[in-house]
Formats: C-alpha cells, structure tokens, sequence
C-alpha cells in the first residue's frame, strides 16, 4: 500500500512537472499579452514532431537542444502576422484565433506526419528503471523532471535578473508606463511570446519521449495547465508552479483510490479554490480583470 | 426617419420569418435537405443563447457547450429512462443545463476578462469528463443511444415528428420562435437594459448601484437554460447525445458563429449559424482536412471581419 501510494504520489509530481512546464508558457503570454493561448497543445505537438523528424540526423540529444527554438521561432512568426493587430483589441478575438490556429496546427501535424502514433526512441541509458525497488521511477522520468528544473529556473532566473525580464514583469504590472519610459512593447511581447513557445515546444519533445507523438495529444494536455493557472492564481507565475504541482499529485493520489475520478479531482480542486479563494492561491487582487 | 427605421426592421423581420417557414420548400431546390434547416435551426438557437450573455452583457462565456450538451444528454436520458414523451424530455433537457449553469455560475461570475473564460472553459470539461467516464448511464465514448423523439400527442390528435422530417422542422421552428420571443422579451425589458448597460461601462453600472454581479448571474443562468433547451432539441433531431457535444471545441463553435454572424445584432448568431453549418457539410463532403479550412475561417473572421456579416451590413447602411 505505502509502496503503492510513493508510486502515485511520485507519479503526480512528475505528471505536475510537466503541467507546470506547459501552463508557465501559457501562463507567460496570458500575463503580459492578456492573449489566452489556445493553440499552446498545438505548438506543443509541432515542437515533438520536429524533435522525432530530425532525431535520426541529431539523435535525440540534439532534439531535445534544437526542436524548441525551432518551434519557438514557427511562434514567433505566429505572434507578428497574426496576433499583433489584435492586441489592444477585446480578448475574445484573440481566443477565437488561437482557437482556429489550434485547428490548424493539429490538422497540419496530421497531415504532415500522419494520424497514426509515432514513437519517440530515448536514449538508452534514460530508458532502465533506477532499481527493482522503485521500478516506477525510469531514468527518463527523472530526467524529465531535470529538465523542467533546470527550464524553470533558468525562466525565473531570466525574469528575476535580465533586463528583459525586468521589464516583463513590469509589463505585466502596467504596460502602458512601461511604453512611456521608453521600451519598445511590440519588441518585448514577440520575445514573450516566443518565450512561452519555447516551452511548449520543450514540453512537446518531452512527452514525445514518455508518450510518443499523436496529433490529438495537445488538447488533452491543454485543459490541465488552463487548471494550474486559475489555481495558482492569474497574474503569477509561482501560482502556476505550484498549482500544476498541486493537480499532478491530487490527480496522482486519487488514481490509487478511485482511478476514473483522477481527471475530475483536478476540476474539484479547482470548484474548491475558486469558492474560497476566488483569485488563485497567489493571485494578486488587481488581476481580477 | 424613425418612421423609415421601424419599417426596415419590419421588412427584415418579415423577410427572416418567411425564408424560415418556407425553408423546407426552398432548401431541397438548392441542394440542401431539411435535417440540414433544422441543425441551423437548434445550432442558431444556441449561437443565439451563447449572444444573449456575450454580445449583450459582455461576458465571454467559452464554455457553454456544456449547457448544451447537458441539455441533449437530458433530453435523451429522459426519454429513455423516465417517460417516453418529447415535451418532458424537453423540459428535462433546459432544467438540467439551466440548473447546472445556475450552480457554476455563482463560481464563476465573480471573475471577469480573459479569467472569466479560462474558468469556463475549464468548468465545461468537467461535464465532458462525466459523460466520457460515466458510461453505464452516458454510453461514454459511444454518446447515448436507445431512445428517439416521440409523436406529440395532444389527446384528440397527435403529430408525426418522428418519421416526417418536415413536420420535425415545423416543431423545432416553433420551439425556435418561442425561445427567440423571450430572447427578445428580456432584451427589451429594464433587466436587459441593465444588462447592455454591464456592458457599455460596467463601473459606471456599479456606481448606478447595480447589483453587477447578481445581474450577470441572472444573465449566465438565463443564457443556460435557453442552451439546455438547444441542446434538448438536438438531441431529438439526432436521437443521440453525444460527449463531443460538451467539449470545449463545440463552445468555440458557438462563439465563432455569433461573431461571425454580428455580435452586436439579435439575429446575427442564427446567421453565422447558417453559414457555418453549411460550409462545414460543405467542406467535411469535399476535403478530409475541413479542420484546416475551419480554423483558417476563424482566423480570418477575426483578422478581417471582426464585425461580423451583421455589422459590416450595419455600417454600410450607416454611411
């Protein structure tokens, strides 16, 4: 049972790893830009099937380094032709194109590379459990949650002590005196943009290797990290954190006692905090709008 | 001038409610087919009922598919399971969606903006989920099967809705017209004035001692239940319900229909519907990759004619 139970509760926090890598990205463009990016499970599965196309000239090493700028570069193009004429503009309008844009990018991956699933090999020293005891725990797994350590810290680190990050985060505060003091905004919300990709993009090479690669996977990936962030609260970052830490572990934890109700546990979490904290964990009372 | 205003409206009126009567007449002709006039018919509603809340109060609900499934999945377990009779699958169908909506909405209406839609996105899936895992009462994956539309009986008399697709298009019209009457009713009275006034400047409603959030409750409830009874209605037009009807891509239908129709205009969601409706038969007959097409429709709507049909007609005529 208490073996059982570390499994599942291990599981979670890998699982919420991964939400929190995908839901900061969102989490990203949604504070500075106000723009709720629905085709992020869409960038997502780009960026893993441009790791499985070019893994058999850079192995998966090279993947893992290169797929995510890509993609982050395919956002970027993204974010100038078609979402900057909409900020400024109600946030509907940006939803519906992001919505239409996920469309197309799970359409185009189809048609690109196919319905069916394709794997991921990982290398083969990720690929052995660490010890018969905790067979659960794959050297890829671990691995993962390396890698989103290191990604969010180098994110929060970035935000912390760059310039550019200082002025994100004060973007994010209030754009328009930022704009007065003299930065160029349109500058700064394309590399935020391409910031968020970016890590979508490292999240889709990621479950590429634990999950292999489905057209179909980025919707189902989406709806969590929507979760993590009105969790943690709109407007912050370390709410994101810790929402998605928190829903992979509740969901992780249910899957030992009532294994059809570890989806709806994270929707429950979300009804309970909403209800007694209506602004997230760490939101800030001014974000409410 | 106002004379001159109201007999446009007049005119166009008259002109929306004949090509809606004699669309069984018209649409075989042109190459459509009835059961076509109908999902317009249900799916306009619905567009119309996801409008009331975001085109005249100003809130961005993208979730109201959920509604709208509860809606059919009610309807269906109704007939299936309680009584065999269409008026109370019906009736079962818009208390189901309504009372769900009139439950999440005290969560939700206190957020407001870009919030207020992620929190309804993700409360819709919650729906979705049930349906998919709960399949002994929902059928899961599959959708719910097993029970069809009944004749309504009214004693001495009753109609065949059930085998004849026409008179089934003259029922939904009538259920249409009723639902659009109230639509309209509301708009007008002082509650919907209120609600127009949320929208223009909702701190300046609130100084006005508007109960704001009490009013865009009354608001998401209303537009709820008005989306069960859509719902309710397709799923007799199917004789199924179906999980993808609550997942949150259907909710972003329904928003694309009501903008690119006008949201600004009563009829213009019933509008977008006709056009989406039909382009998407159109396009899933002709290409496997209608998803493409579909999403680069909603991308230059937004890009190009954020008005909608509607209001790009409105200006016209303005200038």
């Amino acid at each position: 049972m208490l073996q059982l139970l570390l499994f599942n509760v291990t599981n979670g926090l890998i699982i919420g790893a991964f939400y929190v890598l995908m839901a900061l990205g969102l989490s990203l463009i949604l504070n500075l830009s106000n723009v709720i990016n629905f085709a992020h499970g869409g960038f997502l599965v780009v960026g893993g099937y441009i790791a499985y196309t070019i893994t058999p000239y850079v192995g998966f090493w090279g993947a893992l380094l290169i797929a995510p700028p890509l993609t982050a570069v395919i956002g970027l193009a993204v974010e100038r032709v078609m979402i900057r004429p909409l900020y400024g503009r109600d946030p509907l309008y940006s939803l519906l194109l992001t919505f239409g844009l996920a469309f197309i990018l799970e359409d185009g991956s189809r048609f690109i590379w196919g319905a069916q699933g394709k794997p991921v090999t990982v290398p083969a020293i990720l690929a052995q459990p660490l010890s018969n005891e905790f067979f659960f725990i794959t050297g890829y797994r671990l691995f993962m949650v390396l890698v989103v350590v290191i990604a969010v810290s180098a994110l929060f680190a970035l935000l912390r002590f760059t310039r550019l990050g200082i002025r994100i985060r004060a973007g994010t505060l209030d754009l328009e005196t930022v704009s007065a003091l003299g930065v160029n905004v349109r500058t700064l919300r394309s590399l935020n943009f391409a910031a968020g990709i970016y890590l979508a993009g490292l999240s889709g090479v990621l479950a590429a290797g634990q999950l292999g690669l489905e057209p179909t996977m980025g919707a189902g990936l989406l709806m969590p990290s929507f979760i993590a962030i009105i969790v943690g609260g709109v407007g912050s970052l370390t709410g994101t954190l810790l929402g998605g830490l928190l829903i992979g572990v509740a969901s992780g934890v249910t899957a030992v006692f009532l294994p059809a109700a570890s989806e709806a546990i994270m929707y429950v979490l979300m009804a309970v905090v909403l209800l007694i904290r209506p602004r997230g964990l760490l939101g800030e009372e001014g974000m409410m709008t | 001038m106002i004379e001159n205003d109201t007999a446009r409206k007049l005119t166009v009126l008259v002109c929306i409610w004949a090509a809606l009567v004699l669309a069984p007449y018209w649409m075989p002709p042109l190459g459509g087919y009835t059961a076509l006039g109908t999902r317009v018919l249900i799916l306009g509603l619905a567009a119309m009922s996801v409008n009331f809340l975001l085109g005249f109060t100003g809130v961005l609900s993208f979730g109201h598919a959920a509604y709208f499934g509860l809606g059919a999945y009610g309807a269906g377990l109704s007939l299936k399971y309680l009584a065999p009779s269409t008026p109370i699958s019906l009736l079962m169908g818009m208390l189901l969606g309504g009372l769900a909506g009139a439950i999440l909405g005290t969560l939700i209406v206190r957020r407001r903006g870009v919030y207020f839609a992620m929190v309804t996105i993700a409360f819709g899936q919650v729906f979705y989920y049930i349906a998919f895992q709960w399949s002994s009462l929902t059928g899961g994956d599959d959708g719910l099967r097993g029970f069809s539309r009944q004749p309504l009986d009214f004693g001495f008399f009753s109609i065949d809705i059930l085998s004849n697709a026409n008179n089934f298009y003259f029922f939904v019209l009538v259920c249409f017209a009723l639902i659009a009457a109230v639509m309209g009713f509301i708009l007008r009275s002082p509650f919907g004035r209120t609600m127009l006034a949320i929208r223009e400047n909702e701190r300046r409603a609130r100084f006005l001692g508007i109960p704001v959030e009490r009013h865009i409750w009354i608001a998401f409830t209303l537009s709820c239940f008005f989306m069960g009874f859509a719902g309710a209605l397709y799923a007799l037009l199917n004789n199924f319900a179906d999980p993808r009807g609550l997942h949150f891509s259907q909710s972003g239908d329904f928003v694309m229909m009501a903008v690119m129709g006008g949201m600004r205009s009563f009829w213009g969601p019933l509008l977008g519907a006709a056009v989406f409706v039909v382009l998407q038969d159109y396009l899933s007959s002709v290409t496997v990759n209608w998803m493409s097409f579909v999403g680069l429709l909603f991308v230059l709507v937004v890009l190009f004619f954020p008005r909608g049909l509607l209001g790009v007609v409105r200006r016209k005529l303005v200038s």
